[in-house]
């Protein structure tokens, strides 16, 4: 233990950060509780000198408004549909990176790319291959324009609006399930590879010498070993997709939709930015509280389900 | 079931480019191992026992000679068809599974006409694990084990397939000293019970002679001698079998023969014939040396070390290679501590002799 004599040291030189952590961290923190807890508030109506009601508004009018439904939905389809996908083909890829030896390093590299590149520029580059964006009007042909659907047309099919006027919502959803599982992959797969990297060698010549197939190799020895990282990326990659915004802004832009249905595609966090430019911290604090508590729900129902399968 | 080794050599590729040394880890390694034997494959670190054991289970393949088990060419068989059971050093034991798992596991891969019932393997994997004494463990996990219990699950899980040639790498330098003698002779126990050729790589030459039937001492990738552990021990074919074997070590001295006389220093010690005058390394086992009133070497005495049954002379020569001069004798007999010096006599059949140059046994007779 210090002496008391010397305690006052000991808070000193820890006063920055705890003066930081005060200001940006716990006191929007708390703020953003009081704000959801007061009836209808905006900071503009408050600094005009309106006075708020202590109530649980903010989180009824969330909950009743009929498009914080559709984001929901919205964020839930692209959690569960790129979670599983982009973990499942992060583990294949880091399989067969950890197994060649040359140019290991190069295609490392290639792919971690996604993980220093900005995902607007990435999504503005996706937005260009499925369809072309900033489009005239008036030509309507150019609604099926772009690589992708070049690609499906060689292949005989027919063309799809995937993001313009007319596009299905299934497009559009498919459209940033590829995107988010691409821009997902170099950071899983470079967690699994180091994973991978400190799995013993002799585990497999153990396996060799016992004459054990590869596909039992991959399920009985190297997912076994490899789940502390596997549950770490799943994890942390339902964390990320229910605050999925800026890849839906990289490819629709801030209308989060094809140009006729604007806010189509919004999320929650999408939710919280459109109820702040409005004036509505009230409405957005309750929102991101929500947020807050479906994401610690299934963050624990997570950890139970992944507790059962992970050998520490 | 036999296992012959011809000309068996690995040549690993230089990892500096720019020097471009290749390293020679097994240099021209020829022998044959009889059916049912325990084999010791033993030399200081980097003289290509591992490497030769892991050729033989088919994790390394040779740069060129061939292995035979039985009358089969095993050499460009792949490890999984050789048939073998491998112990790892560090047991390589599956952390994730209980020691039953680990156990069935081998037997789960077996497939096609190999395949075997439930009932089957569950058998097996427990006569394999009666026959280490660890059915007792079956639902626990490696982690929950002792490194004894952990090292006996290994060899039961490589004795479950039946293997036709045991290896064990290193198998006993993970445990502490007791359970290593205790360890040692169950390895021994379980070899004699099962009847499996096995072949087992140690640093430790006491571990070594303690329980093969056939010793090979090994050094920089050439073979030095093979033989039986008493046979090799008492009968060295140069300076570093005889320096490698035996605790505490042999005493090196030294010395030279000069007209049917060996000397070390002005000392006369020996009376040979049929040897050559020449410039000499002196090998006298620490048993080897009486002391004698009368005694033809003359040595400064150290100190005696007690040790209950023997005693252990530390006496000084100008001549001594080693540090010390050590002789080994019955505590019975008294030393007259407060002298200074101490005369011994050597036993001819523990006085070696060898060429300064080649460091190789120089043979002699008695006059």
């Amino acid at each position: 233990m210090v002496e008391s004599k010397q305690q006052w040291k000991a808070w000193l030189y820890l006063s920055p950060a705890i003066l930081l952590l005060l200001v940006f961290t716990v006191w929007p923190i708390f703020n953003t509780l009081r704000m959801a807890f007061l009836d209808g508030y905006g900071n503009m109506a408050a600094m005009g000198g309106a006075t708020f009601e202590f109530g649980i508004e903010n989180f009824l009018k969330v909950i009743d408004y009929d498009k914080f439904l559709d984001c929901l939905k919205t964020t839930a389809i692209l959690c569960v549909a790129t979670v599983p996908v982009s973990t499942a083909l992060a583990l294949l890829i880091a399989v067969a990176l950890n197994s060649i030896k040359p140019l290991q390093k190069t295609l490392q590299t290639i792919f971690f790319l996604p993980y220093v590149t900005n995902s607007i520029a990435i999504g503005m580059v996706f937005a260009t291959m499925f369809n072309i964006v900033g489009y005239n009007p008036v030509e309507r042909a150019a609604d099926t324009w772009g690589i992708i659907n070049l690609v499906i047309q060689f292949f005989g099919g027919e063309p799809i609006s995937w993001i313009n006027q007319g596009s299905s919502y299934t497009a559009n959803i498919v459209v940033m399930i590829v995107y988010i599982v691409w821009n997902a992959l170099p950071f899983k797969i470079l967690i699994l590879l180091g994973g991978l990297q400190s799995i013993n060698k002799q585990y497999y010549d153990a396996a060799k010498v016992d004459g054990t197939r590869k596909a039992r190799v991959l399920t009985r020895i190297t997912i076994p070993l490899l789940s502390p990282m596997l549950a770490y990326v799943i994890i942390t990659g339902f964390i990320g997709g229910f605050k999925e915004y800026s890849s839906i802004v990289g490819i629709f832009g801030e209308k989060m939709g094809p140009p006729d249905d604007a806010g189509r595609l919004n999320t929650m966090v999408g939710f919280v930015y459109d109820a702040l430019e409005k004036d509505r911290q009230g409405l957005a604090s309750a929102g991101a509280l929500i947020l807050f508590v479906i994401i610690l729900l299934v963050t624990m129902f997570n950890n139970k389900v992944i507790k059962k399968h992970v050998h520490y | 079931m036999k296992v012959v080794l011809e000309n068996l050599t690995k040549i690993f590729p230089s990892r500096d480019k720019k020097s471009g040394k290749e390293v020679v880890a097994v240099n021209d390694f020829t022998f044959e191992i009889p059916d049912g034997q325990l084999v010791g494959l033993l030399g200081p670190s980097g003289c290509g026992k591992s490497t030769t054991l892991y050729m033989i289970s088919g994790l390394q393949k040779p740069t060129s000679g061939k292995i035979y088990f039985g009358e089969d060419d095993v050499t460009e068989l792949s490890t999984e068809n050789r048939g073998i059971g491998l112990v790892f050093q560090n047991y390589a034991l599956y952390p994730h599974m209980t020691v039953k798992q680990n156990i069935l596991f081998p037997l789960q891969n077996l497939k096609g006409k190999d395949k075997l019932s439930k009932e089957e393997m569950l058998d097996r994997a427990l006569n394999a694990a009666r026959l280490v004494q660890i059915d007792e463990l079956m639902d626990r996990k490696p982690s929950e084990l002792s490194g004894g219990q952990q090292q006996r699950v290994a060899i039961a899980r490589a004795l479950v397939k039946m293997p036709r040639v045991l290896l064990l790498d290193e198998p006993l330098s993970n445990l502490d000293a007791r359970l290593r003698l205790q360890t040692r002779e169950e390895i021994r126990r379980i070899q004699k019970e099962t009847g499996i050729t096995t072949i087992f790589v140690t640093h430790d030459q006491e571990e070594a002679m303690s329980i093969s039937d056939v010793i090979v001492v090994m050094k920089l990738g050439v073979v030095q001698q093979i033989g039986e552990p008493q046979s090799v021990y008492d009968d060295p074919k140069n300076l570093f079998v005889a320096k490698f074997l035996g605790t505490p070590p042999i005493n090196v001295l030294e010395g030279k023969v000069v007209d049917g006389k060996v000397y070390i220093g002005d000392d006369d010690v020996l009376d040979v014939t049929g040897v050559d005058d020449q410039e000499v390394y002196i090998g006298i086992r620490p048993e080897g040396l009486e002391p004698n009133d009368n005694g033809r070497l003359t040595c400064g005495l150290s100190n005696i070390e007690v040790m209950g049954r023997d005693a252990s002379v530390v006496a000084t020569n100008a001549a001594s290679a080693n540090p010390v001069v050590r002789a080994i004798i019955n505590s019975d007999i008294r030393i007259d501590t407060t002298s200074q010096t101490i005369k011994f006599n050597v036993k001819p059949h523990k006085f070696f002799l060898f060429n300064k140059q080649t460091e190789e046994r120089v043979y002699f007779e008695v006059k």
